[in-house]
């Protein structure tokens, strides 16, 4: 199977989900909190005429305050750590935080130092962690599924406590 | 050649040299702190030799050998494959060491560093202001001090990071970052302008400081290799291949010559999805969605490619100390066929970017950077070649298999966006002829040398990444990495883009910064 067939796959089933779901489209925002930039690499490719995930109703917004679920990538430098919690508190609720790259997962090979704090979840929930260095862009897609999955979830909860 | 130039020097300030040393390529030369600058000045004003690292050690614990103190190495790039390294030593109880950056405005950043990372101060420093720490960093703590413990969590402070200010009637200020709207690396700008025109651009990096050149004195040979592949991700193969060249010359190690040819087409087709990349940046920014569209399927095809080849998309864990791991002379008829896809997808979506009216008109005469700036700065790669500085480390310092191949190097002076397109553009037809080259020429050996033990020293490792040249100083002792210090090329290209974008209109911004191709991560490490 080519890797445009897996894709192709694996992105009719997100999809549906999507659909089902929201009736519209997932909203990404991106935060970078200190990565190599081959995450980004990734996540760029996604939108690639090959991949083009924006057709499977993927979309990756400009602002927080539009997203349903940050995307973090890079193991949360000292430096960053203040805009990736602005970034956090700004994004409504329901929201997802999916943790993409061993960076973002544990620290990755950065690990803990005076500059690197070793993960997101030291700092917020993380609901997904989607591992590899960097993931491919079908372990991406992947771990969006699940995302959305877990959304349904806490969208339940919400409902029941209402 | 570089016999006599060496004497030239020696005779010109006899009696402020101290010690000299000379290891393979590299010339050491210990002077007198106070006459450092002056030296500085005569490589690099009279004999034209540009400074490409200033870097400092901490060798205090050598306290009983009587040479116990700081050391600042200033690195020069001579004509012939030499390099000259001017040393001083520093002492602890009196850190100042005089400024270069009034004679040399590359050694800006360099001093910078060294007084946020090593705690001695650059006396005379036009811009004293802190680099890397932001102001939440308690003073007298320097992370690259021997004495200080990786794993330290200092506090948080007060304090206020001061930006320069423009006045003026109708200015106004633009800050922007450090988390942008599109998916790139974090990092601020702050814009003053009078209307559209930007009269003034200040960037603040560093947001991505990881600590990167410490961790490195705590890891093994062999994951250290892992490390320097992350430092700027899309450039692994050239930070391995340069960290790795480092260790090899301090090991006395001259790899198979098979190793070598397989690096070389790694690092090529590392420049091929750079540099499609990079096509696809500016064709996004001028709004020519069918240009970056075409770029980007491009980029992926190559990415594609380096899986197939390699097993991963970045060309990651293919370099090793002593050689590479996989051999993929097996691969050749596969990767010559997608060569020659790609070298025709290419020319054709070149000529559409060039009869295309709309794209002239953005990328023309915007973002320009003089070759008085360009050489001041000591800008290097895509950037500095489209602003006729004549460099390239493949050429100057051949490494690999370079010396073995024919390639041109190509130089366009305007320096606007339009030369720094053309010249990836030209790079790229060298690169596809390059990997043929290498692929046909690949010569039948190992492909990795066993290195049992590594003696104690010190060595450069350099390479021509996608972006420009990537140094690497490595010193081992007792088998473990005493210090490395890393110079991505966008530690000396960012400053240009505050060049680079004065009298042009806001919205030309994000063409100039993608046509800089910058990288945040190997800036900040
Ligand atoms: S997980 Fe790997 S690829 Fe991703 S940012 Fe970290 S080091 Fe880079």
């Amino acid at each position: 199977m080519t890797v445009e067939d897996e894709i192709e796959i694996m992105g009719q089933r997100l999809n549906r989900k999507i659909k089902g779901l929201f009736g519209r489209s997932l909203s990404i925002r991106e935060v970078d909190a200190g990565s190599c930039n081959a995450c980004e690499v990734e996540v760029n490719a996604l939108s690639n005429p090959i991949y083009d995930l924006e057709r499977f109703g993927i979309h990756i917004v400009a602002s927080p305050r539009h997203a349903d679920m940050l995307l973090v990538t890079g193991p949360v430098t000292r430096n960053m750590e203040l805009a990736l919690l602005k970034t956090y508190n700004a994004t409504p609720e329901p929201k997802l935080v999916v943790a993409m790259g061993s960076c973002a997962c544990n620290g990755g090979i950065f690990g803990e130092t005076y500059a690197s704090s070793g993960g997101v979840d030291r700092f917020m929930p993380v609901d997904v962690y989607i591992p590899g260095c960097p993931p491919r862009p079908q372990a991406v897609i992947f771990g969006l599924m699940v995302a959305v999955d877990k959304i349904e979830q806490k969208i339940r909860k919400l409902e029941v406590k209402a | 050649m570089s016999e006599e130039l060496i004497e030239t020097i020696k005779k010109e300030f006899r009696s402020d040299i101290l010690d000299e040393i000379v290891s393979n390529n590299e010339h050491y030369l210990t002077v007198n702190k106070d006459a450092a600058v002056h030296i500085c000045d005569y490589l690099y004003h009279t004999l034209n030799f540009p400074l490409i690292l200033i870097f400092a050690t901490d060798e205090r614990a050598k306290e009983r050998t009587k040479d116990g103190c700081f050391k600042i190495h200033y690195v020069f790039s001579c004509k012939s494959d030499l390099f000259i390294i001017i040393k001083i030593k520093v002492e602890e109880k009196s850190p100042g060491f005089p400024t270069l950056t009034h004679k040399i405005p590359a050694a800006n950043w360099y001093e910078r560093e060294i007084q946020d990372m090593f705690g001695l101060v650059p006396v005379g420093h036009p811009d004293p202001r802190r680099l890397i720490h932001f102001e939440d960093w308690p003073a007298g703590l320097y992370p690259l001090r021997k004495d200080f413990d990786i794993r330290t969590k200092p506090p948080r402070v007060k304090g206020e990071y001061i930006y320069r200010r423009v006045e003026g009637e109708g200015v106004y200020e633009i800050p922007v970052g450090p988390v942008h709207a599109g998916v790139i690396e974090p990092g601020h700008f702050r814009f003053s302008v009078a209307g559209e025109p930007i009269l003034n651009l200040e960037i603040r990096h560093f947001y991505t400081h990881k600590g990167v050149e410490k961790s490195f004195e705590s890891m093994s040979l062999d994951k250290a290799v892992f490390l320097a592949e992350r430092i700027s991700g899309d450039n692994s193969a050239a930070h391995a291949v340069a960290f790795c060249q480092a260790v090899e010359k301090i090991a006395g190690v001259d790899i198979p010559p098979r190793a070598k040819y397989i690096r070389t087409i790694l690092l090529e087709l590392e420049r091929l999805y750079n540099h499609f990349g990079d096509i696809a940046g500016i064709a996004t920014d001028v709004a020519y969605p069918f240009g970056a569209a075409h770029a980007n399927k491009l980029k992926e095809q190559v990415m594609q490619l380096n899986e197939k080849v390699t097993g991963s998309r970045l060309l990651r864990g293919m370099n090793a100390i002593g050689g590479v791991r996989r051999d993929i002379g097996d691969k050749k008829e596969m990767i010559l066929k997608e060569l020659d896809s790609l070298q025709k997808d290419f020319m054709e979506l070149m000529e559409l970017l060039i009869s295309s009216p709309s794209v002239a008109d953005r990328i023309e005469t915007t973002g320009r950077i003089s070759n008085e700036i360009a050489k001041g700065l000591h800008v290097v790669g895509p950037a500095g070649r489209a602003s006729g500085i004549d460099n390239d480390i493949r050429r100057d310092h051949p490494y690999a298999a370079y010396h073995k191949l024919d390639f041109k190097v190509p130089v366009i002076k305007a320096g606007d966006v339009n030369a720094r397109t053309n010249v990836r553009a030209y790079e790229v037809y060298e690169s596809l002829s390059l990997i043929k080259l290498a692929l046909s020429g690949l010569p039948g050996s190992e492909i990795r040398t066993k290195i049992k033990k590594i003696p104690d020293g010190c060595a450069l490792g350099y390479t021509e990444s996608p972006r420009g040249e990537i140094f690497y100083w490595v010193h081992i002792s007792n088998g473990r990495i005493e210090r490395c210090k890393v110079r991505d090329p966008s530690f000396c290209n960012w400053l240009a883009i505050e060049y680079a974008v004065l009298d042009n209109i806001v919205p030309d911004f994000p063409i100039i910064n993608k046509s800089l191709s910058l990288s945040y991560s190997g800036n900040d490490m």
